[in-house]
């Protein structure tokens, strides 16, 4: 296999004739060891040790159209301090045009500012406008950047379309890490999934993350399990290690700790740190807080005493 | 040909729905005599964790709904127990004239609560003289969500701690009393039936030592009815782990349930909010 990967991206025939080549995936079989996965008991200790895990692994996200400077430097505030010992987060996750506020509020903290880019959310955007948009987002200071992939392209087929702007925005990023969202609640089927993994990889990117946040269903556990499979497959190939990132309706403690079993039982704990797995969320800090002091405490924590985003 | 006996499998009232004990426990419970009735969910700790999840998300359409609303509701509650009178007798056991008039005592005391509703804020409320030109005006809300460890009488005193604290807005979960459980869930079909939200009562049955401390501990839990509390070093320690988030709390009575009840239950789970709004603008 690693002979042919070299080439695979030579023409759109080539490109296709792999990824259609790809093995099937066993839909029953996914859900099914996925859902066997997620019932995984993790207690006391170990769960202690896993929350803090995932608080490490948090990508800080706010994304709405009303989000404000003052918000951003909020967010950025509580991802350096989420509260008590609780580690720091591993990135904030903001539009790029505040990008400058959350690398000013961050400045020689250790976390990163990822910046959504290229026409986020839909990615209806000419390919010009996507590199700008990735370029200015790098200059005002982003560390990573989370692109979208053009699903029209991807589902009608012209792969190599898809590709070429992947390298493209990559680019674009310089040194910037590259952050491919899939949107996988558009994909449709798993085997999709699994061919837009590879897709994103073998185009350079550093990350391949579920979805936006913005379409239901999101990161659900099996295509999460899914991506898992290409990137160890990929390093097993390629021998260069790409990271996976769930976003989106990744809500509670649970949630949370039912995708670090996943991540441990499908890539390996060579995933499991914060350089090669993160968690793309908003709520879901406040209830891994929660969950810490309820630990802590002994007695359950409510909402009244954690801030609001 | 003669049937089957069809039995009823007594499970919890959660968020409007009636799980099982997330532990799949239970716990026979047995008649005055010592003959077995049935068995009853032992709820966990984890059940009252969801239960308060309930009650807190079921707390802003309640709090928010008019208090001619609440009352209505409180109303047709009585009107739905009225037409179960004779199970509710049934289930009581005893002499059933007695339990006949403990039940239309519970309906009457439903009643008189739904009046209530749209009326403990003239009450409680107030236009305060001030020296300036606003109006300053004290408005009763409601505390939030209360834990409620219901009386051992069964149905009176049950509805006679749970209606108080509803009509005004708050939401809560109730510990049923632990002899005598299978009451309160069949009020808990009762209410299933008759337009109250989900979530705004939620029962628990099983061990009230088991129970009460984690509830009386929860940081998301505003209020502490510790009415049925027997036990002297229980109800001390609940109130101390209390204090932790300044609960409101009613300490362990003993109440004559046959008494007039007066507004004391209501008030005791409110809050005073006054606003001050300039005059003539």
């Amino acid at each position: 296999m690693t002979t042919s990967l070299a080439d695979v991206a030579s023409s759109e025939a080539a490109l296709r004739a792999f990824l259609h080549g790809l093995p099937g995936v066993d839909r029953v079989g996914a859900d099914q060891r996925a859902a066997m996965l997620g019932t995984r008991s993790i207690k006391t200790t170990a769960k202690a040790q896993a929350i803090d895990l995932a608080i490490s692994m948090v990508d800080l996200t706010t994304l709405e159209g009303a989000d404000t400077a003052g918000k951003v430097r909020a967010m950025c505030a509580k991802a350096v301090r989420p509260g008590g010992e609780a580690p720091s987060v591993a990135a904030v996750c903001v539009y790029p045009d505040l990008v400058a506020v959350a690398a000013e509020a961050l400045k020689g903290t250790g976390i990163k500012v990822a910046s959504v880019a290229t026409g986020f959310p839909s990615g209806r955007t000419s390919l010009e406008v996507k590199v700008s948009d990735t370029a200015l987002a790098v200059a005002a200071g982003a560390d990573e950047i989370d692109m979208v992939i053009d699903r029209g392209a991807f589902l009608s087929g012209r792969y190599m379309k898809v590709y070429e702007e992947i390298v493209a925005v990559k680019a674009a990023c310089g040194p910037a890490h590259l952050k491919v969202i899939l949107e996988t609640g558009e994909l449709v089927t798993y085997d999709n999934v699994r061919r837009a993994s590879w897709l994103a990889m073998l185009a350079g990117a550093d990350f391949i993350k579920t979805s936006t946040g913005k379409v239901a269903p999101a990161a659900t556990l099996p295509v999460t399990l899914i991506m898992l499979e290409a990137v160890r497959d990929f390093r097993d190939a390629t021998g260069r290690q790409v990271g996976v990132k769930p976003a989106g309706g990744i809500r509670t403690t649970k949630d949370a700790i039912k995708n670090l079993v996943l991540v441990n039982e499908t890539a390996g704990d060579d995933w499991l740190t914060p350089e090669w797995f993160r968690l793309g969320a908003s709520s879901l800090l406040n209830d891994l807080l929660m969950q810490r002091e309820k630990l802590a405490t002994g007695r359950y924590a409510g909402p009244d005493y954690f801030t609001l985003d | 040909m003669s049937r089957l006996s069809v039995k009823k499998t007594y499970k919890l009232y959660i968020g409007g729905a009636f799980p099982r004990s997330e532990s799949g426990r239970s716990y026979p419970v047995t008649s005055a005599k010592g003959e077995f009735v049935a068995n009853a969910a032992r709820a966990s700790r984890k059940d009252a964790r969801d239960a308060v999840v309930a009650a807190r998300k079921a707390f802003p359409g309640w709090s928010g709904a008019t208090p001619y609303n609440r009352g209505q509701i409180l109303y047709r509650i009585a009107e739905m127990l009225e037409g179960r009178r004779a199970q509710f007798a049934e289930e009581l056991g005893g002499g059933k004239r007695a339990a006949l008039e403990q039940v239309d005592a519970t309906i009457d005391r439903l009643v008189w609560y739904a009046g209530w509703s749209d009326k403990i804020a003239s009450v409680r409320g107030a236009a305060n003289p001030v020296a300036g030109p606003y109006f300053n005006l004290s408005t009763p809300e409601p505390t939030g969500v209360v834990a409620v460890v219901a009386p051992a009488d069964p149905l009176l005193g049950l509805v006679s701690v749970v209606a108080p604290v509803i009509v005004t807005g708050n939401t809560c979960v109730v510990v049923a009393s632990e002899p005598a459980p299978l009451a309160a869930i069949t009020l808990a079909e009762v209410l299933a039936t008759s337009d109250l939200p989900g979530g705004v009562v939620n029962i628990l049955t099983g061990r009230q030592a088991e129970l009460a401390p984690w509830l009386a501990a929860h940081m998301d839990v505003n209020g502490l009815d510790l009415t049925g509390v027997a036990d002297a070093e229980l109800a001390l320690s609940c109130e101390q782990a209390a204090a932790e988030n300044l609960k409101r709390v009613a300490r362990p009575v003993q109440e004559d349930w046959t008494a007039d009840p007066g507004i004391g239950r209501m008030t005791r789970f409110l809050e005073t909010k006054t606003v001050w709004h300039p005059m003539g603008v």
